[in-house]
């Protein structure tokens, strides 16, 4: 077969790439071959632009009971259990039709947790759009939170937080990652092996179609322009089928009867027995012409190449067959036997019984290509990383910017897309979304676990190695805030086109800070995912490394929330507050600018915040907490006055600042490691004592009451804003855009 | 007391509405499986929230045909306690067993949020240990929560105090203001003639913790464990 580079390119495969599968299979591969390599070499796939900074991160610690390269990680929580996390991208099928491409994007993470043997409890997404006055945007991002809504609630897993942040750069791009978990006993995790000669591999789920097969990498003389035009670029979800499939496969699990299981998801059948054979040492041997589709004529190319959602495939192992298609008919699906496990290592792909590929597994997974790509320092940031406050003079006053902070989307409340989410389904949810991070009891234990996903994309941008640790500091810290210790992180790296030395360059000072950072924090990184080349007429989003911690509550009644609890309680700010208006939500929306350095983070100090967190939460000492992120302290205390209806009198030092700029500062600076606690009286000493134990500074700012968000600095007043009014401009801020909506009780 | 809990294969508060009655209120729930056909001598039955069938149909459309239905419906007719729960009380509708039908929510989004509901008449076994007029606070989760019926028809229930829980405000008032999804009259539950048979939108088995915001659905279980024991409502075996 001559392969022409017309044919290559639309698999997206070098010259050089094609002659590495030729030296592999010692002859020319067959097209549906050619298929098969495109799609497991790709980037999606094979991390080949990503993998050699990937290795660094830290994955191993006391509680890993999974690390990176099966479906999911997983750490232990105790009583026997452990959480099964991951988060993963869904970025361009969600810009090409955001309501089915948000959708599948949740049924495939769900799919990846249920895999494992692990029931799923709860969700989580980190979004980014650009700004909503653009009619195009408000579009995506409505469709983006209809589809996470409408696949989530309808399979019953309740979508318990996340975050959702605007700026330009997303705007022909947005970023749609989704974070699941879920619960498992130790002996019950399952992974995505194929062993035992000669036991049957079974495909099991929705029939497969033409949806999904990948645009990019399609090919050749057997398609024309009119196959193509039937072909959707995205898959449809029918959360039905999953919610049948996860209940289905759950049940088969606890019988005993599979060696592994694996879902279809990226790259669908070819990836599955590619990747379950690599793992289990062995070869799989299926025949396409008894996979169920729901289209005619499908070819074997087409066949391996689908991405439909909902399918599963299994090992079952020798003589349980029966009892395993028994599970599959209650539930009303059909688990079919398409192939047996062989000794030789590698994936044959008949059609009905005709040998149409034959390739070894290893050079589908473990030897594809890695690439050491060229990096190179990006030019604008000898620009932007030079901040003059003077030079911008003071447009408006504190009252002003804090009134537009509270309003500006990435700050202002979420709950026009939470409301859409049924975040209490499973009645585990013991922190509802819109106060940082998501907290789930664990029924049959005294335990819950907190989750968080974060990232300033404005830090990353400025500086990728301090903006990455940031991340992990941020969603480490919002954990702790509920009193849970965290033990646990998954990450979705999302950045622009690989080949350019400059992104490039970005996303290996990322993973160099997130691994540092998560090693100082003693943070194991159990898995993740990679997007790259989010990018739209050759401009980059901003390199978005998104952070996903998981927290452990070993008293789910500790558990401390964000909102202020009692008047007269005593209201603390941990950590100090330094000139770092660098990279800030205040910059941006009063200045235009991302400009500066972002906040500086000293990990020991950090470690020691969180320490203080769990440690007074565990003794009870905390009635609520609320990390400070943008906006800083001020918008951080508004917060917790709004979200409890009572008000607050704060007295703030003045951080020593940019002449003209020192209230600015104080208030809106985003140092890290700051924490607004607010704590009763009779715990108010104890308290102080602890934080100077674990050597954290501590301010003691104000008192919870009133009516009235209240600030000074240095007995100064500078803001003193009705709480009512401080609450209608937070909660509708975003719902504005969308025309007015009701709010209920 | 013995609670039945029927799952559809897209149940999805099944699991919830079991604890709420198994550790929550200590009493015995056996989950039966929709191509069942028996109860197995609950006392009562509560069809649970979800998406029985994926409901991209009408919702609770094709779970009325499902094998229990018909025991459900001959222990509805015997006089035997059955709470429908959102998908329940859809399913309740389209069984027939509650007059009238959902619309989606006026504002065309899936809501979830606590609201306030009244109770408005305190003889059913869902409602018998409230005192009328109370006002909870309870969580809907739904698309489709827009209650409707003819005039006639809602005109019938008014006259026969078959409205259970209306949407009102903290003072007990039926304002649009506190109506989440147009609901027709702020209907938020219904009860059968017979008075035995009750639907709702809200969520009261997620409203048995405080831990989980609000304690105020515990109230519904209560009442059909003081109706079942009392004898008020029970099944004619």
């Amino acid at each position: 077969m001559t392969i022409s580079d017309d044919i290559l390119q639309r698999h997206a495969l070098t010259r050089e790439e094609y002659q590495r599968i030729v030296d592999a299979l010692r002859r020319d591969p067959t097209l549906t071959e050619l298929g098969i390599f495109s799609v497991m070499w790709s980037e999606h796939c094979s991390y080949k632009s990503s993998r050699v900074h990937l290795k660094t991160l830290p994955t191993t610690g006391s509680r890993v009971l999974q690390g990176p390269g099966e479906n999911a990680g997983a750490v232990d929580i105790g009583d026997g259990l452990a959480a099964v996390f991951k988060i993963e991208s869904h970025n361009h099928p969600s810009f090409i039709e955001p309501y089915q491409g948000a959708a599948t994007g949740v049924g495939g993470i769900i799919r990846d947790i249920f895999t494992m043997g692990a029931r799923p409890i709860a969700l989580l997404n980190s979004l980014r759009f650009g700004p909503l006055d653009d009619p195009l945007v408000r579009r995506t991002f409505a469709g983006v939170v209809a589809g996470i809504a409408g696949y989530g609630n309808s399979i019953g897993i309740p979508t318990v937080g996340g975050e959702i942040a605007f700026d330009e750069s997303y705007t022909g791009n947005p970023l749609v990652n989704v974070f699941c978990l879920g619960i498992a006993a130790h002996d019950e995790i399952i992974k995505g092996v194929a062993s035992g000669v000669g036991n049957a591999v079974y495909y099991v789920g929705a029939k497969t179609g033409r949806d999904g097969i990948h645009g990019a990498t399609m090919a050749s003389a057997e398609f024309d322009e009119k196959s193509a035009e039937k072909r959707p670029a995205v898959q449809v979800g029918d959360p039905f089928m999953e919610k049948l499939l996860l209940e289905a496969c759950l049940e088969v699990m606890k019988s005993d009867a599979l060696v592994g299981i694996q879902d279809m998801g990226a790259a669908g059948l070819t990836c599955s027995t590619c990747e379950m054979g690599s793992r289990g040492g062995a070869g799989i041997d299926i025949d396409v012409s008894l996979v169920p589709q729901r289209e005619t004529g499908m070819t074997p190319y087409e066949i391996m190449l689908s991405e439909s959602q909902e399918r599963m495939l299994m090992v079952v192992k020798r003589g349980r067959e029966a009892e395993v298609e028994r599970i599959f008919e209650k539930w009303d699906l059909h688990a079919v036997r398409v192939g047996e496990v062989t000794p030789d290592g590698k994936l044959r792909v008949r059609n009905r019984g005709e040998i149409v590929a034959e390739i070894p597994n290893r050079a589908l997974t473990d030897d594809a290509p890695l690439y050491r790509r060229p990096m190179e320092e990006p030019t604008y940031l000898g620009t932007a990383q030079r901040l003059s406050l003077g030079a911008l003079g003071t447009r408006v006053t504190p009252v002003d910017a804090f009134r537009r902070l509270l309003a500006s989307p990435t700050v202002a409340s979420k709950r026009w897309a939470y409301r859409q989410y049924d975040h209490m389904v499973r009645t585990n949810t013991l922190v509802l979304p819109g106060m940082g991070a998501g907290v789930v009891r664990v029924k049959g234990t005294k335990r819950a676990l907190a989750m968080s996903v974060d990232c300033n994309a404005r830090f990353v941008y400025l500086d990728p190695y301090a903006g990455a640790q940031l991340a992990v500091a941020e969603a480490a810290r919002n954990v702790a805030c509920t009193g849970a210790k965290p033990i646990g992180a998954t990450n979705c790296l999302n950045f622009g086109n690989p080949e350019k030395p400059d992104v490039m360059w970005q996303f290996a000072r990322a993973v160099a800070g997130m691994g540092d950072a998560c090693r100082a924090l003693d943070i194991p990184i159990t898995g993740g995912n990679v997007s790259l080349y989010n990018e739209t007429d050759g401009r980059a989003v901003l390199p978005t490394p998104v952070v996903g911690v998981v927290g452990l509550i070993e008293d789910a009644e500790t558990v401390v929330r964000s909102p202020f609890c009692a008047e007269g309680d005593r209201i603390l700010l941990l950590g100090e507050t330094h000139d770092e208006l660098g990279g800030s939500e205040y910059l941006k929306l009063i200045h235009h600018q991302i400009r500066g350095y972002p906040p500086a983070l000293d990990l020991r100090r950090e470690a020691a915040v969180q320490r203080l967190l769990v440690e007074g939460a565990r003794r009870g000492m905390i009635r609520s907490a609320q990390d400070c992120s943008e906006g800083g302290s001020a918008i951080a205390i508004a917060e917790c006055c709004i979200a409890s209806g009572l008000g607050a009198t704060v007295n703030l030092s003045g951080v020593k600042a940019t002449p003209g700029f020192g209230d600015m500062t104080t208030l809106f600076s985003e140092s890290a490691s700051r924490v607004v606690v607010s704590i009763s009286p009779a715990h108010e000493a104890e308290f102080l004592a602890l934080a100077a134990r674990q050597d954290v500074s501590t301010q003691q700012i104000g008192v919870v009451g009133g009516r009235r968000v209240a600030i000074s600095v240095d007995g100064r007043g500078v803001i003193d804003e009705p709480l009512d009014d401080a609450m209608h401009t937070w909660n509708t801020a975003i719902e504005a855009y969308f025309g007015p909506a009701r709010a209920i009780a | 007391m013995k609670f039945a809990v029927v799952v559809f294969p897209g149940s999805n508060c099944d699991h919830d509405a079991h604890y709420a009655a198994q550790h929550v209120l200590g009493q015995q729930a056996e989950y039966i499986w929709h191509k069942e056909t028996s109860l197995k001598g609950a006392d009562a039955v509560i069809l649970p929230g979800g998406f029985a069938h994926g409901d991209y149909l009408r919702t609770g459309a094709i779970a009325r045909f499902s094998p229990i239905m018909t025991e459900v419906q001959k222990f509805a007719a015997a006089g035997g306690p059955v709470l429908g729960i959102c998908n329940g009380f859809q399913v309740l509708l389209e069984a027939g067993l509650l007059p009238g039908a959902m619309l989606r929510n006026r504002s065309l989004k899936y809501q979830c949020e606590h609201v306030l509901i009244k109770v408005e008449q305190t003889d059913t076994p869902f409602t018998a240990a409230c005192t009328a007029g109370q006002v909870l606070r309870i969580p809907i989760a739904h698309g489709e929560g827009n209650y409707y019926a003819d005039p006639e028809v809602v005109a019938r229930l008014e006259r026969n105090r078959q409205i259970v829980f209306r949407y009102t405000n903290a003072h007990g008032v039926a304002t649009d203001d506190a109506n989440p999804n147009g609901s027709m009259a702020n209907i938020a539950g219904l009860c059968s003639e017979q008075r035995n048979v009750v639907g709702l939108m809200p969520h009261p088995e997620r409203a048995c913790e405080m831990a989980l915001g609000s304690a105020d659905g515990l109230i519904l279980f209560e009442s059909v464990i003081k109706a079942v024991s009392e004898g008020v409502f029970a099944a004619a075996r």
